[in-house]
């Protein structure tokens, strides 16, 4: 039901003794419309400050309890003499350190982060982002092209490194992404996955790639970085 | 209550009309609009603020208050890392001894180390799962796309943040895992090897590094973080108040 959008004539001057007055053409075929919502505004205090005082509180709570309960790890004291096998970054780092078994250290240390950050910084200028329409209602064939294209692309580049805690969570996102190529909407879970965008899909990917990573390499590294049972990390020398 | 007891509400009100009271907080008490207003507009802190607020955005669904528990979470960490910062001596080998202090000599040392750490990897969850509430919610979009922005800066500082922090304990998990990350910093072509001199103050994790960590940690990032954190929270308000979940088009709305 798209109608076409009235032509209007721009006047490129903020000079009201050049343009003294200016006109906006309304087609007859086409309505301007008027969104009208009826906003309801209270005041910043106490609303607002009240349940950022409450926030803050539960915060402090918690982190009393839990601080309470479980002790920060300490070890002996640093010796550069002694490695400890498996060394492991931050839990934070962990992810990157798992790519790190891999890729050369250029690229898992320098090369992803490098593009992360890009692309975390790119998201609110791409035009994906801003359009931001379900991922199957444009042209099908193309996005089909497109999207099966990236993710085998995707897949076969990280199953020739043999990093298939990548590969895995490619392949079930795009099929996951297939799963409502043909738009059905029965059951909640197709009516919901339906409504994705290519933006939100992309974020999904990046983040269940990363819990993956972060996860094996927090919990499932052990000596010379090898596969092990969270129990089994530093086994009795 | 008692009409006769003088009451802890009376108290408050003679201290609040009092002239001393009167001459630091300018306006009368809270019960009419104008100075609800006044109480965020006068305050140097509070007029990041807007005066008024959309009320369906004080929702939970809308925001999850990620945002405000990242920040509780920073509170947190400032008034703990003061007082550990009374006991700490950043040099080799007193630093670990003086956890060791913190442990079995200083009065509920324990606790507020306990207290840093936790809270230091809640203030990175919270950032985390912030950034993606507000993808989810499209929150990036016009007129936020800057704000966005600075909150990858934020998070890249609290990164670095923790990441300098974690040297400071100077034990073994606190030594090798510094290592690991600057051998990786290393690899970048060209700026790796002068940038990673320039952080540790030498070829390898030394006494060196760990001054150099503590001023960061302390100072210089700390720092960047209240300029950048000022400017976001303020921008907030410059730009519509928060955003939460996209609303769908209204029936009559023509998809432009």
């Amino acid at each position: 039901m798209s109608l076409p959008m009235p032509s209007l004539k721009v006047v490129e001057s903020n000079d009201p003794v050049a343009v003294p007055k200016r006109v906006a053409l309304v087609r007859p075929d086409a309505r301007a419309t008027l969104r009208r919502v009826e906003e309801r505004w209270v005041m910043t205090y106490p609303n607002l400050i009240l349940r950022e005082v409450i926030c803050f509180q539960v915060v402090v709570i918690v982190l009393a309890v839990i601080a309470l309960l479980f002790n920060a790890p300490l070890e002996g004291i640093a010796n550069p003499l002694e490695t400890p096998n498996p060394s492991k970054a931050p839990w934070y780092f962990l992810g990157l350190q798992e790519l790190l078994h891999y890729f050369p250290p250029v690229v898992a240390g320098v090369v992803f982060p490098g593009l992360v950050v890009v692309a975390l910084v790119v998201i609110p200028y791409a035009k994906i982002n801003l359009s931001a329409r379900p991922l199957w209602s444009g042209d099908k064939a193309r996005t089909r092209l497109w999207v099966g294209g990236a993710a085998a692309f995707l897949a076969v580049f990280f199953a020739l490194f043999g990093c298939w805690p990548i590969v895995v969570p490619t392949l079930l996102i795009g099929a996951a992404m297939f799963s409502v190529y043909g738009g059905q909407l029965d059951g909640r879970l197709r009516r919901f996955l339906v409504s994705v965008t290519l933006p939100e899909w992309i974020m999904t990917w990046f983040i269940l790639v990363a819990t993956v990573l972060t996860l094996i390499g927090t919990f499932f590294r052990g000596p010379g970085w090898s596969l092990v049972w969270p129990w089994n990390m530093y086994p009795p020398a | 209550m008692n009409g006769n007891a003088f009451s802890f509400s009376q108290l408050g009100t003679l201290i609040r009309g009092s002239a001393v009271y009167r001459s630091i907080v300018r306006h009368g008490t809270a019960e009419t609009n104008r100075n609800r207003s006044l109480v965020i507009f006068e305050n140097l802190f509070l007029h990041v603020h807007p005066v008024k607020v959309r009320e369906k955005t004080l929702k939970f669904s809308h925001t999850y208050w990620l945002g405000g528990i990242t920040v509780s979470a920073l509170v947190v960490l400032i008034a703990t890392g003061i007082l550990l910062m009374f006991y700490y001596h950043p040099s080799v080998p007193q630093a670990y001894r003086d956890m060791k202090e913190l442990k079995f000599v200083v009065d509920n040392g324990v606790f507020y180390r306990n207290l840093h750490r936790w809270a230091a990897h809640l203030m990175v969850l919270g950032a985390l799962l912030h950034m993606g509430r507000v993808f989810y919610h499209r929150a990036y979009r016009p007129p936020r796309q800057f704000n966005w922005v600075i909150g990858v800066v934020l998070l890249l500082v609290t990164l670095l943040l923790s990441y300098t922090g974690y040297l400071l304990p100077w034990d073994q998990l606190a030594f090798w895992g510094v290592s690991v990350g600057t051998n990786m910093a290393k690899e970048a072509p060209i700026l790796g090897p002068p940038l990673r001199f320039l952080m540790l103050g030498g070829n390898i994790v030394s006494e060196n590094a760990l001054l150099r960590f503590y001023v960061l940690h302390c100072v210089l990032l700390p720092a960047a973080l209240f300029g950048f954190l000022g400017v976001h929270i303020w921008r907030v308000r410059k730009d519509g108040g928060v955003q939460g979940p996209p609303e769908p088009p209204a029936d009559d709305e023509v998809e432009p």
